[in-house]
């Protein structure tokens, strides 16, 4: 995947909590088994009615935020079923970048996996730029700095693990990292838990 | 040494390597797989050329879009390939599989307990948030995504951030109609949606050491609904009861010296927890759920919430949001409330006691006309055992369906789903919008109350129904 560095554009104002996963990506989709094209079933109870036509005045229904970089939503965004599809249908749909005041815990690390940038900052915050986003203003997610911008106002700094930070804004990829870095470290592991719970190797009692 | 709560024991023995920032890199010890969140893993798997480190530590069935009205044939092409799919893949990389006709197959949280995965301080992880249910057992346990679960497969570590501690303390006698179900529920609405999140939560009390597994699987499991990606209890003596003589649990001398270090997984006298809620039993009702986030949860006899009485205009709307969603009347009593579908299964309350709840309160009765109640048992095993004591009679006699194991109406990814505009009242851990299928309406209650509600065919109180 290539690296992030910064995101500018409208915002997708979803002031609502408990977001789940459900939602993002309803789970009859679940039986598509590629992670490509995913985007057109991103929220697709929300944006469709049951005839398949457009529900009108819904935020991803309304320009400019069919496609929108940026998505501000209310606390617990993201919360329930792990899959990543929720986060594979938002890169699809151009999202890179979720700014909230919690996030649910799988789906925040399923987005550092994805080059989506998970964005957490106090209530009020979030709350101000909920109103922001729905006005239209321009947000600007700049990785590299860890800062939001929302339109003229003074950049606002958000926390990342540095390591994911790196990970993200290279494009690495974690199972690459890890075997490379730590593949003594997974044997050396191995070797000293077999002494003390031998029943957790069963392919060697057993072989 | 500094007294250590479980989860931080159970962390502590599973560290490879500090990371910095937080973040440590964590070995995995068993990793259970499902046909839906595992396809792109598998891919990510081939495409980089990479082998299982640890074949024999991986456990894969095809739960989610398998259809329980028959074995054999799969109509839906689409399920039909991705179970296909997965069959494939454990093939090429040489993974244990439950075979869909075989009688190990069932949701992946019930069998991996049942064949004896599931052990006493493992880490365990699965791409499934309900994950959480092996806690139970002791077992740091949690979902992940699918991109973890490649990383699990060519490395068994995964980067994890530690999280806080949450003590939730069970005191009190409970009413016998009052379940795990209802105590999740209760501690949900209490503490909210996300009231759990960047916690471990280990349950306590003699309530908890009084339970069996299965109701402490149900607590574990709806842990998640609280924002927890890890519940936990203690292991202990009906816990090493559950585990011996399973087909993967060891055998022998193995086991006492499993049990051995087992005992050591309790948290010291003296440890501290970041939070600690306490909930008395005592107070406790059945409970149902009348919103769209397991939160919205009542009493069975309590009046639904009346939006224009919300202080809170976050909170006003949310509540306003719910009850347009699920068609329901502010003010208006719960009980009552009118169900077209029952639906009595899920890896929350797809287990043995469960049906035994379940047919406690239909023996005799027959399910209200006009509502279709199907029992859906957690796994084939739980379906032989609950043959064997005649609870599939009690049910069929009752006008129930009976099925094969799957996930069935809990996640709507097969046939069976509600229609826009169903009411149903679920076993199951989400009354997500459109969980239960678009436009679905789901109350989440235990299998007593489900029961109940069949045979009432509305919302009803499970403690009318026994002498």
């Amino acid at each position: 995947m290539s690296g992030f560095t910064t995101v500018t554009g409208p915002a997708a104002a979803m002031p609502e909590e408990n977001i789940d996963t459900d939602i993002i990506f309803p789970a009859r989709f679940l039986l598509l088994t590629s992670r490509e094209g995913l985007g057109q079933h991103a929220f697709h109870d929300r944006r469709y009615d049951a005839d398949g036509s457009e529900v009108a005045g819904y935020v991803l229904n309304t320009e400019p935020f069919r496609a929108p970089p940026v998505i501000v939503a209310g606390a617990n965004f993201g919360s329930g079923s792990s899959r990543e599809q929720a986060v594979w249908a938002l890169h699809g749909l151009g999202v890179r970048a979720v700014i909230a005041p919690a996030l649910g815990e799988i789906f925040h690390n399923n987005c550092l996996r994805n080059g989506i940038v998970p964005v957490i900052l106090p209530p009020e915050q979030v709350a101000e730029m909920l109103a922001s986003a729905a006005a239209g203003v321009a947000f600007t997610v700049d990785l590299e700095a860890q800062t939001v911008t929302v339109g003229n106002a003074a950049p606002v700094r958000f926390d990342i693990s540095p390591e994911r930070r790196l990970a993200l804004l290279n494009g690495w990829d974690e199972t690459d990292l890890v075997l490379a870095r730590f593949a003594d470290d997974i044997a050396a592991f191995e070797a000293g838990q077999r002494k003390i719970q031998p029943w957790l190797y069963p392919e060697e009692t057993t072989a | 040494m500094k007294p250590r709560t479980l989860y931080e024991k159970l962390w502590d023995a599973h560290v490879i390597a500090d990371l910095g920032g937080g973040e440590t890199l964590l070995y995995i010890d068993r990793h259970i797989v499902h046909e839906v969140s595992s396809p792109q893993s598998f891919v990510a798997m081939r495409t980089k050329g990479r082998q299982l480190r640890r074949p024999e530590t991986h456990l894969a069935v095809a739960d989610h879009a398998i259809p329980t009205r028959q074995r054999g044939t799969i109509d839906d092409p689409l399920a039909a390939s991705q179970i296909a799919e997965l069959e494939a893949n454990v093939r090429e990389f040489a993974v244990p599989y439950a075979e869909v006709n075989g009688p190990e197959q069932g949701i992946v949280h019930v069998i991996g307990p049942e064949t004896g995965f599931t052990l006493p301080g493992t880490t365990i992880v699965c791409g499934d948030s309900h994950t959480t249910t092996h806690g139970a057992f002791g077992a740091l346990a949690f979902g992940i995504g699918a991109s973890e679960q490649s990383t699990v497969m060519a490395a068994q570590a995964l980067r994890q951030t530690r999280a806080k501690t949450m003590k939730v303390e069970l005191v009190g006698t409970r009413h016998p109609l009052v379940f795990a179900k209802d105590i999740a529920l209760a501690l949900i609405a209490r503490i909210g949606a996300n009231g759990a999140v960047g916690h471990a939560v280990e349950y306590v009390g003699p309530a908890v050491s009084a339970m069996a597994m299965a109701e402490r699987m149900t607590l574990c499991n709806m842990t998640i609904e609280a924002g927890s990606r890890i519940g936990l209890v203690a292991p202990d003596e009906t816990t090493y009861a559950f585990v011996k003589g399973r087909r993967l649990a060891p055998q022998g001398e193995m086991f006492a010296k499993a049990c051995e270090y087992w005992d050591t997984l309790r948290s010291d006298p003296g440890a501290t927890y970041d939070k600690v809620v306490t909930l008395d039993l005592s107070e406790i009702a059945p409970q149902v759920s009348w919103g769209t986030s397991p939160n919205q949860t009542l009493p069975v006899s309590a009046t639904l919430p009346d939006p224009a009485q919300i202080a809170d205009p976050g909170e006003r709307r949310e509540a306003e949001k719910a009850l347009a969603y699920m068609g329901l009347t502010p003010g208006t009593p719960l009980l009552g409330t009118p169900v077209s579908h029952v639906f009595i299964g899920s890896c929350t309350n797809g287990r043995i006691e469960d049906l035994r709840a379940a047919a406690a309160i239909a023996l005799g009765r027959k399910v209200a006309p006009g509502v279709k109640a199907i029992v859906v048992p957690g796994s084939m095993a739980t379906r032989k055992a609950a043959e064997f004591e005649g609870l599939d009679r009690i049910l069929t006699d009752a006008g129930f369906e009976w099925r094969f194991a799957g996930c069935s109406m809990c996640v709507a990814m097969n046939d069976d789903r509600l229609s826009p505009g169903d009411r149903c009242a679920s076993t199951s851990n989400r009354n997500f919008e459109g969980r239960q299928g678009p436009g679905g309406r789901t109350h989440l209650m235990s299998p007593a109350m489900a029961a109940a509600a069949a045979i009432a065919g509305h919302i009803a109180d499970a403690r009318e129904f026994v002498a």
